[in-house]
Formats: C-alpha cells, structure tokens, sequence
C-alpha cells in the first residue's frame, strides 16, 4: 500500500507525517509535490498540517487551488483515503470535501499543547482498531482550529455517526473546559458521508513515539493500514 | 474601474478579534459601543476590457467562490467608476 503526502508551499509537518508513514507504519511513502496532479498508485493521501500560502486570506482558503487538489477531489471520490491534519483539515473543509470550517480559536490564542481528544466512532476507516469511548492524548498546534457549522450540518453529522473526535478530559469527559479552541459540540474530527476522508485538528503523527511524549496516534495509522490490507486482500 | 468587495462574517459566527479590538477601543476610553466585528476588503482593479455588467458578475464569482467562505462568510459587491 503506498501514501502519497502533499507538500504545499508552507507544509510543515510533511516530514513528521512521511517519518510515521515510513518508519512506524512501515509502509512506502512519496512526497506530492502540490503542482503534480497524478495520484495514480497511491492508496492514501495525507494532506499535513502547516501553513500552506502563509494562511493569507483564510486557513486552507488558497492551498484548494493548487493543482494537486483537483487530483485528490476525484481520488476521494473514487473512494481514495484522505487524511487531512489541522491545515489539512482547514484545506479539505475550504475544499468542501467535508462540511463546516474552522475559524480563529475562540481566545485567540495559539494553542500549542496535548489536549485529550475521544474515539466517537469506530465505524471509519481511520478507527476501526480502536475503541469507542477511549480516550486518545495527542497534540495540538493552531490558532484556527475552531470548528463551526450550522445546525442542519451537526445535525447530519450526528445522525450519520460522522462525528470521529470530540475534544475530553483525561477521563473521557466531553465538557466546556476541556474544549481547547471552541469548536461546536467540542468537535476535533469529522469524516465525509462515505467515510473515507477524514480531517481533524489533533496532530496524531507528532504522537507515535513514547519519547515525544504520546504514543497514542498510532492507532489512527494502524487502522488505516488495517483497512487498507483489508481492500487489497479482497 | 474598481470593484470593491466586503467579506463579513455572518451574524452568528462568533468573532474574537472583532471582541478583542472592541476591548482595546473601549481601553482607549470610547464608551457606547455595542459591538465590533471585523471583515476584509478587496479592490479589484478591472482594466478597459471589462464592461459594467460583466465586472458586477465577475466580482461576484470572485467573492463567492475564492475572497468569501460562504459556510462563514457574506460578502458584498460595489463597482464603480
């Protein structure tokens, strides 16, 4: 299985994101440069985090005309795997892959720490080897991270089981005070109706190594690859 | 000609900066002020090539699909000149 991980001008955790895919999930891995525009032999595209275009205008607001994005719109559709991480989460909603969008947090403030996010679901290709309820400790690293959409759009997520990470406390309690950013429903990941885009603001790549100080974003990989020996066996 | 481009944030959507410059102004000693919400503003030069009607329509597209997040954002379209 090969991932593709897209480089705009202005990625910065493109290396993080290629170290997990190479040496944790030990899987093959290519950087995209974001003017390629052939996803062909890739199974799964990471669009990383960073500042892509400088966030002039809006987070992700220029990176969705880039070249490459026309590409990975028709891989999603075809039923490719996208993983967008906190700019790659702005990118993929700016893209209108998934719903809402993310504005500044609501204390202004960039918020750089471990915060505690909660598995929703475990029915995405991104959970299927975790479990419901458990509570996952990676970082976050954003000034705009926090989710909003209108009331027919939560609704929908709710009702379609898109809602993938809410933000918790260390004992799995979602509450007001252990919401980092702001975001509606404390909200940290959605995916797409066919489940299989999904963007999120926690950095689960700068959380596969006990030595930086979580271990616990590796689930996240291993279901994806879980899911991914699944498809090619069939 | 000139068209001008207003991108706001929707009523609703919660806007710190907006609350936070509304803060420092009230610092100043400014008092009344019910609230402050910031926006952006575009000019977009439009060369001789383009008439009245077709800098309207175009300078919509613009703010709909690139300068306004419509999920966020409302925008507003002033030619002149």
């Amino acid at each position: 299985m090969k991932f593709g991980v897209v480089v705009f001008p202005g990625s910065n955790c493109d290396h993080d994101a290629y170290h997990v895919i190479s040496k944790h999930v030990g899987q093959p891995v290519s950087f995209v440069w974001h003017k390629e525009t052939d996803l062909a032999g890739y199974d799964a595209i990471i669009i990383p985090g960073g500042f892509s275009y400088g966030d002039y205008l809006r987070a992700g607001a220029l990176a969705r005309f880039s070249p490459v994005m026309a590409s990975v719109q028709e891989f999603a559709a075809r039923g490719g795997f996208v993983l967008g991480i906190c700019n790659g989460f702005q990118i993929l909603c700016e893209a209108g892959l998934l719903p809402g969008a993310l504005i500044r947090n609501r204390d202004l403030h960039f918020i750089c720490e471990h915060v505690n996010v909660r598995v929703e679901t475990t029915d995405t290709p991104y959970t299927n080897e975790l479990k419901r309820g458990a509570v996952l400790r990676i970082p976050i690293a954003h000034a705009e991270g926090n989710y909003v959409c209108d009331d027919q759009t939560l609704a929908e997520l709710r009702r379609e089981d898109r809602i993938v990470f809410r933000y918790c406390d260390a004992a799995g309690n979602v509450t007001d005070a252990a919401n980092p950013n702001g975001a509606r429903d404390s909200i940290a990941g959605i995916c797409n109706r066919a489940r299989n885009v999904m963007g999120l603001m926690p950095h689960p790549e700068r959380a596969c190594e006990d030595l930086l100080g979580s271990s616990d974003g590796r689930g996240i990989f291993h279901s994806l690859t879980a899911t991914l020996a699944l498809a090619q066996e069939r | 000609m000139k068209a001008k481009v207003y991108v706001t944030l929707k009523a609703g959507v919660l806007d710190p900066q907006g609350k936070a410059i509304q803060h420092s102004v009230e610092l100043l000693g400014y008092g009344g002020i019910a609230d402050i919400r910031q926006g952006k503003y575009f000019e977009i030069a439009l060369d001789d090539s383009v008439d009245r009607a077709h800098a309207q329509d175009a300078a919509e597209r613009m703010a709909r699909e690139v300068l306004a997040n419509p999920v966020i954002e409302d925008y507003r379209v002033e030619v002149e000149g």
